[in-house]
């Protein structure tokens, strides 16, 4: 059995900021993740972020990634890193954790404190022959585009207007792929106005209420159906078939919590937040007093946050550990919380802030 | 719903709003290298126009999720926020530029293949229609990472409708 004094799960931006603040107070950590390599969804977003300068807003996503492995460099002695390294379960009666690489090694570990940074899975949509080769989730496509550089098709129909729908079109179109459409049940686009505006002056149409009715095509995607729904989401208008080789979907995420429902985790579900979250304390510490939760698995938001989430999650557990000066763990504490808390003043925070306050606590910490 | 209002729901800008505004007039006609304009009309968590403007046009936020507002008399038309922005919201343009009837815009560009200076492109407006041809002057990469700001030659009466180009083969 191995022993660590943090476990980390998962190398998102959440991750490993979680990792590299607990190292830096002291504590010793082991990471894994699942991928090949580090950075989780960051590696694919070949587009500059929003955000403040100390989130590196305007740096491209896969850039923070590299600007994230090269801190963790600094910390070799303090942080050992797994890739290709998922953990499958956690045994309640000793707190252990199993873990396998690759398809067949497997190791249990046994750490005093964890932090749970697993991301968020894709939602999918039902529709008549949705089962059809061409039918992608926008991950597999950015995956498909942006770590292994290979187009998925010809022309896409986007079903979804939020910023992972605008963002994937535009580095579709980037990669020289047509954008037949992009298909939104709500009558607004749910993404930043800016990122749709991008793509609206390139001459992508954006269909608001509307959805997909079905999937044209016999042994592959040759196209689909869509339709314009009333205000109680049925179709009504007339429909429009629109020629295309792929459907992406874009319907949004969920968190990743299978292993905090393992651990009892008090969950609750808040749909600001897409799903299932832990119930957490202002320090990202969950109902269990040696998990810890930040990033998307706490909540769908953003990679800004998620890096402030882990880093205030990092010192949480730090804190528990007893490692650090307490008036060091109160000053990062302050100016993490402040700079969350600014992310979150604008339209998509406000909402994101409602769903917080169903799931967050005032007490507990340490 | 509005016309107007379900075009901008849609991420298309079809009057003045704030975070939005055309640049006063007579500042505009007069000053070399051009004046920013803006267009991000929404409340987001974002603000590298301001901090990477060397000069403080674009003026400090009070919260980062305001849309920017901008001190024109201090922009010098540089273009790096042009370069910058995430959100390919920032644009220059110099109304001193060359004859009566053309216009000097500095716009973002992310897109291959890239324009040559001296091609004539598509100039598309804010719904991607081709409005107009225009010259490429120059191309230029401000900030070293890989953002283009291509210069391009247009009809001056279309500088508050042009937004992106196409390259034509
Ligand atoms: C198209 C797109 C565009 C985006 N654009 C922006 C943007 O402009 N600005 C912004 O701030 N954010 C953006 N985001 C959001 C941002 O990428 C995410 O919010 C952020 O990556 C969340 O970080 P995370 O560390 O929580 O999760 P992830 O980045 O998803 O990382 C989770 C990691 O955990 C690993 N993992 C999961 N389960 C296990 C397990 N059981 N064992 C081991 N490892 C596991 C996964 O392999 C993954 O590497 C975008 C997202 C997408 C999809
Ligand atoms: S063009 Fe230059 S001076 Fe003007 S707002 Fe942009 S960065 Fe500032
Ligand atoms: S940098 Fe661009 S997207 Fe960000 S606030 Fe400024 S104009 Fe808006």
């Amino acid at each position: 059995m191995r022993q660590t004094e943090v476990l980390v799960i998962g190398g998102g931006p959440a991750g490993l900021s979680a990792a590299l603040e607990a190292a830096s107070l002291g504590c010793d950590v082991t990471l894994v993740d699942s991928d090949l390599a580090l950075g989780g969804q960051l590696i694919k977003q070949t587009h500059k972020f929003f955000g403040s300068k100390e989130e590196r807003a305007g740096t491209r996503g896969f850039k923070i990634s590299e600007m994230l492995l090269e801190e963790l460099h600094g910390y070799k002695d303090k942080i050992k890193v797994h890739t290709n390294c998922t953990a499958t379960g956690y045994y309640k009666e000793d707190g252990v954790i199993s873990c396998v690489i690759g398809e067949e090694k497997y190791f249990r570990i046994q750490a005093k404190k964890i932090v749970m940074a697993t991301g968020a899975q894709e939602r999918l949509l039902p529709f008549p022959k949705n089962h059809l080769p061409g039918v992608y989730g926008a991950g597999a496509v950015q995956t498909l585009m942006n770590v292994y550089g290979v187009a998925p098709g010809e022309k896409v129909i986007m079903v979804g207007a939020g910023n992972i729908g605008l963002i994937v079109s535009y580095q579709l179109m980037q990669a020289g792929v047509e954008i037949a459409g992009i298909v939104e049940a709500m009558d607004k686009i749910g993404g930043y106005w800016v990122h749709a505006a991008k793509i609206r002056r390139m001459g992508v149409p954006i269909y608001l209420r509307h959805t997909i009715k079905e999937a044209i095509g016999d042994q592959i995607v040759k196209g689909a159906v869509i339709q314009e729904i009333n205000d109680k989401f049925q179709p009504t208008g007339t429909e429009i078939k629109i020629d295309a080789d792929i459907i992406c979907m874009a319907v949004g995420l969920t968190p990743t919590c299978e292993i905090l429902w393992q651990a009892g985790c008090k969950m609750i579900y808040v749909p600001q937040l897409c799903g299932h979250v832990a119930q957490r304390d202002m320090n990202m510490r969950t109902s269990h007093p040696d998990i810890w939760v930040a990033g998307d698995a706490a909540g769908i938001e953003e990679a800004s946050a998620a890096m402030v989430e882990g880093r205030i999650a990092g010192v949480g557990v730090a804190k528990s550990l007893g490692h650090g000066n307490a008036s060091e763990q109160a000053k990062r504490l302050e100016d993490y919380k402040g700079r969350i808390a600014d992310l979150r003043g604008g339209e998509v925070g406000q909402k994101i802030c409602q769903g917080l306050k169903v799931c967050t606590v005032n007490q507990w910490e340490v | 719903m509005s016309e107007n209002e379900k075009l901008f729901n849609g991420g298309v800008l079809t009057e003045a709003r704030k975070g939005a505004i055309e640049p006063p007039k007579d500042l505009w006609e007069r000053k070399k290298n051009g004046l920013v304009i803006i267009e991000c009309p929404q409340r987001i968590p974002c603000n590298p126009c301001h901090t990477s403007c060397p000069t403080g046009a674009v003026k400090a936020f009070k919260d980062i999720n305001d849309q920017p507002e901008i001190d024109y008399e201090k922009c010098t038309g540089c273009a790096r926020c042009v370069a910058i922005c995430p959100g390919l919201a920032c644009f220059v343009v110099d109304l001193t530029w060359g004859g009566n009837d053309v216009a000097l815009m500095k716009l973002p560009y992310e897109m291959l293949p890239l324009p040559e200076e001296g091609d004539t492109v598509d100039c598309l407006n804010r719904l991607g229609e081709a409005v107009a041809k225009g010259k490429i002057v120059k191309i230029a990469e401000l900030m070293n990472d890989r953002t283009k700001v291509v210069q391009v030659e247009v009809p001056r009466s279309l500088v508050m409708n042009i937004r992106t180009i196409r390259v034509v083969k």
